[in-house]
C-alpha cells in the first residue's frame, strides 16, 4: 500500500450531505472482476447525462457541466471536500477504489459511514473529520478562489490553509502508524516474516507431506 | 492440564505468533481458489507488485459459472454464453498461468466443485488448515481438518503471506448418538441438526460432529455434514480423524506415499479431541429418531420430516419467528398445515457441493432403478460434483439408470446451487434439490427450494411431488 504522509492539492467542493456508495460507484460497475477500472466510473449518475453500462466507450458520453468534477478549474483535484455522512450505503471496497483511481487520497467531511471509513485506509486513502463549521468555512472558499489548496499532515495530524491557519483531527494511532508507513494487513503480517519462514522450517520437519508440489 | 479438542490441537499446530491484541497469525497449509472470489486478489497482490508465498499450497479450479451442458461444455471456456461469466473464467486461467498455480481447467478430467476435488484428489489432507472464497469450506473438516470460508481480501492476504489473522472460536459439539434407520442419510441429520439449534445456533464456534452416527458414517457423508455447518452459522465443522479416515485417504492422487505416510499416518491418528477436553457447549440428538427432513420455507431451519405438514404459525416460538415463517408461506406459496408430501414439484436437482459425490449418485439411482420421472416435471438434473464424480458414475452405469429415467446427465459444476451459470429456476417453481440454501432467490429470481436427501430427491422426480423414501 503506498504511504500517505502529507498531501497538498486541489480541493474539490462536492457540496452534499449523504453521498452513498451507489453514487460514489453505482452498482452496474460490480460485476468488474478488477480491482481499478472504476475511476472512470465514479460519480457516474452525476458525471455523465446517459446511462452508464460497464465496458462502454466513455469518451463519447455527454458529459454533465453543472458537475462540480466536470468543471475546468477543479480538474487534478486530489482532495475531496463533502458535507456530513459521506460513503453512506453498502460495504463496497469499490467505492474507495473509484475515489483513488480518480485521484482523490484525501477526503474531508464533518463524519462518515464507518465501513466506508475503514475501506479508506485499507486503500491507503486518508478520511478527514473536522467540524461542521470548519468545513462549511473551507467549502465557501473553495468555491470562491479558484485554485484553492489544501494541505493535510499526518504525522502532525493538522489540515493547512493556504494562509498558514491549522484544524487539528482525530485518527487512531494504529490506523495512522499502518498509513504513515504504507503498511495494509499484508504489509503488517509480512513484518512477520520471520516468524513465518521459522515456523516453515519446523514444520517441513514435522509434516513434511503438507510442502510437497502440487504444480505436477 | 485438561484434555484439548480436535479444535483445539489444529489450532495450536498452526499458531505462527500471537499478537497483542488478542488475535493469532495461523499459518494456512492449503488455498482453494475459484473465479468469483479471486480475480481481485490477484490484481491486488499484482498491484503491489507481490508474489505468492509458497505456490505449493494453492491449487484452482473455476466451478460456480462452468456451464453444466455437455453441448455448450464440449468448446471449453467459448461455450462459457454470458460474457461476464466467461471474463471471470479467463480471468482464473490467466492469473494461475501468469502466477504458476496449478488449475484444473474447465474440462480437465479433475475439475469440479472445489469442497468435492481437494479431498477427492487428497490436495486436502487430515490435520491440514484449508481455506477458499467460499464459505461452504467447512467440507473438509470432514477430514479432521480446519477449514473454513474467506472474503476477497483474506485470499490475497493468504496469497501474499500464507496466514491469516483469527481469534480462536469456542468448542461445541455435536453427538449424535444411536443408529440412522433405513432410508435416512447424512443430508437428513446435518438437516435434523440445523432444525435443532438454528440458524444462527453454531454462530462463533467451531463444531465438532461426534457419536456413534458419526463413527459409523461414511467420509462422504460426513463431508456432506460438515458441509453445512455454516448453514448452523458455524464456520466450522469437523469429524475426528479415525480408520475411515485414514482408508478414504490413502491412495489419493496427491497423498502422502511410503514413508512419508507412514509419517503422517501417525500424526493424524493424533487428531481427535482427548477424553476429559472440555466443551463450552454440548448438544444430543439421537439418530434413531431422525426422518427423512424437507425444508419448506426459505431459511434450512425451516425443516420438518417428511411425514409431517407446514407448521402452523401458532407453533412459532416467538413473534419474529412466526412473522419469519408468515413471508415464508407467502414465498414459497404454501399454506400453513398443508402435508409435505401434498407439494408439488416443478424440477428437480441432484448435485452441489453438499450431495454430489459417488455414493449420493449411488444412493439417488437405487431409488429410481426402472422408474420413470413423473410428467409433472419439467427438468430433472443431475449434476456430478466432479469430471472423477462423473466419469466414475459412467464406469457403473449410473448415468444409463439417470437418463432412462428421464434425467438429464450433466457436466460437472455448481450448476442450479446458486443459478450463477445458465441452470436456474423460474419464478414460483418448487424445486426439490440436494443443495444447501433455500433462500429467497437462491436458485433463481422467486424460484422455491426445497432442502432434502438425494435419494429423496429422487423419489420425488417419480412421484411427481414429495414422498417418504422409506416406503417408496
Ligand atoms: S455447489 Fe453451491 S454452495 Fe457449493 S461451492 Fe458451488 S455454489 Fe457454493
Amino acid at each position: 500500500m503506498q504511504a500517505y504522509t502529507t498531501q497538498t492539492g486541489l480541493v474539490c467542493p462536492l457540496d452534499r450531505s449523504n453521498v452513498d456508495t451507489d453514487q460514489i460507484i453505482p452498482k452496474q460497475f460490480l460485476k468488474s472482476i478488477k480491482r481499478t477500472g472504476f475511476g472512470v466510473n465514479l460519480f457516474d449518475d452525476w458525471r455523465y447525462l446517459d446511462e452508464g453500462f460497464p465496458g462502454q466507450d466513455h469518451s463519447s458520453r455527454p458529459i454533465n457541466p453543472d458537475f462540480v468534477l466536470n468543471s475546468p478549474r477543479y480538474q487534478g483535484a486530489t482532495i475531496l471536500l463533502a458535507r456530513k455522512n459521506f460513503g453512506c450505503g453498502s460495504s463496497r471496497e469499490h467505492a474507495p477504489w473509484a475515489l483513488s483511481e480518480y485521484g482523490f487520497r484525501t477526503v474531508i467531511a464533518p463524519s462518515f459511514a464507518d465501513i466506508f471509513y475503514n475501506n479508506c485506509f485499507k486503500n491507503g486513502m486518508l478520511p478527514i473529520v473536522l467540524s461542521e463549521e470548519i468545513v462549511d468555512k473551507l467549502m465557501k472558499a473553495a468555491l470562491a478562489i479558484e485554485g484553492y489548496t489544501l494541505t493535510a499532515d499526518l504525522e502532525r495530524q493538522v489540515v493547512i490553509t493556504p494562509d498558514g491557519e491549522e484544524f487539528g483531527f482525530d485518527v487512531d494511532a494504529f490506523r495512522k502508524h499502518c498509513l504513515l508507513n504504507g503498511l495494509d494487513d499484508i504489509g503488517l503480517t509480512l513484518q512477520h516474516s520471520d516468524a513465518i519462514k521459522d515456523y516453515e522450517a519446523q514444520m517441513r520437519q514435522k509434516t513434511p507431506w503438507i510442502f510437497n508440489d502440487v504444480r505436477a | 492440564m485438561t484434555g484439548q479438542t480436535l479444535y483445539d490441537k489444529l489450532w495450536n499446530a498452526h499458531e505462527v505468533s500471537k499478537r497483542d491484541d488478542g488475535s493469532s497469525l495461523i499459518y494456512i497449509d492449503r488455498h482453494l481458489l475459484h473465479e468469483v472470489t479471486s480475480p481481485q486478489a490477484f490484481e491486488g497482490l499484482e498491484l503491489a507488485d507481490r508474489k505468492p508465498w509458497r505456490l505449493s499450497a494453492n491449487i484452482a479450479s473455476p466451478d460456480h459459472n462452468v456451464p453444466t451442458v455437455t453441448r455448450e461444455r464440449a468448446e471449453g471456456v467459448s461455450g462459457i454464453k454470458d460474457e461476464v461469466s466467461r471474463l471471470q473464467v479467463v480471468t482464473l486461467d490467466d492469473n494461475c498461468a501468469k502466477f504458476d498455480i496449478a488449475e484444473f481447467t474447465i474440462n480437465d478430467s479433475r475439475q469440479g466443485i472445489l469442497h468435492v476435488v481437494g479431498p477427492e484428489q487428497g490436495l486436502v489432507l487430515p490435520g491440514m488448515t484449508v481455506v477458499c472464497g467460499d464459505s461452504h469450506t467447512a467440507t473438509h473438516g470432514a477430514l479432521g481438518c480446519l477449514a473454513h470460508g474467506i472474503g476477497t481480501s483474506e485470499v490475497e492476504h493468504v496469497l501474499a503471506t500464507q496466514c491469516l489473522v483469527a481469534k480462536k472460536m469456542k468448542n461445541m459439539q455435536i453427538r449424535v448418538n444411536g443408529e440412522l434407520g433405513a432410508g435416512v442419510t447424512p443430508k437428513d441429520v446435518v438437516l435434523a441438526i440445523i432444525a435443532k439449534i438454528g440458524t444462527a445456533g453454531g454462530t462463533g464456534y467451531a463444531v465438532e460432529f461426534a457419536g456413534k452416527v458419526f463413527e459409523d458414517m461414511s467420509m462422504e457423508g460426513r463431508m456432506t455434514v460438515c458441509n453445512m455447518a455454516i448453514e448452523a452459522g458455524a464456520r466450522v465443522g469437523m469429524v475426528a480423524v479415525d480408520d475411515t479416515t485414514i482408508d478414504y485417504v490413502k491412495g489419493r492422487p496427491y497423498a502422502p506415499t511410503s514413508e512419508q505416510w507412514a509419517q503422517a499416518e501417525e500424526y493424524w491418528r493424533t487428531l481427535y479431541s482427548d477424553s476429559d477436553a472440555v466443551f463450552d457447549t454440548v448438544i444430543e440428538l439421537d439418530g434413531s429418531q431422525i426422518a427423512p427432513q424437507v425444508s419448506w420455507g426459505t431459511s434450512p431451519e425451516m425443516v420438518v420430516d417428511v411425514t409431517e405438514t407446514v407448521p402452523t404459525p401458532d407453533k412459532a416460538s416467538d413473534a419474529a419467528q412466526k412473522e419469519g415463517w408468515e413471508r415464508a408461506y407467502t414465498y414459497m406459496g404454501l399454506t400453513a398445515g398443508q402435508k409435505i408430501t401434498d407439494i408439488k414439484l416443478d424440477r428437480i436437482f441432484i448435485g452441489s457441493c453438499t450431495n454430489s459425490r459417488i455414493e449420493d449418485l449411488r444412493d439417488a439411482a437405487a431409488v429410481i432403478k426402472g422408474r420413470k420421472v413423473a410428467d409433472n416435471i419439467k427438468e430433472a438434473i443431475v449434476v456430478a460434483g466432479s469430471g472423477q464424480v462423473k466419469l466414475q458414475a459412467e464406469a457403473e452405469g449410473l448415468d444409463k439408470l439417470f437418463t432412462e429415467a428421464g434425467f438429464e446427465w450433466r457436466e460437472p459444476g455448481c450448476s442450479m446451487c446458486l443459478a450463477m451459470n445458465a441452470d436456474k429456476l423460474e419464478p414460483k417453481e418448487h424445486c426439490a434439490s440436494t443443495s444447501n440454501r433455500n433462500f429467497e432467490g437462491r436458485q433463481g429470481n422467486g424460484g422455491r427450494t426445497h432442502l432434502v436427501s438425494p435419494a429423496m430427491a429422487a423419489a420425488a422426480a417419480l412421484a411427481g411431488h414429495f414422498v417418504d423414501v422409506r416406503d417408496f
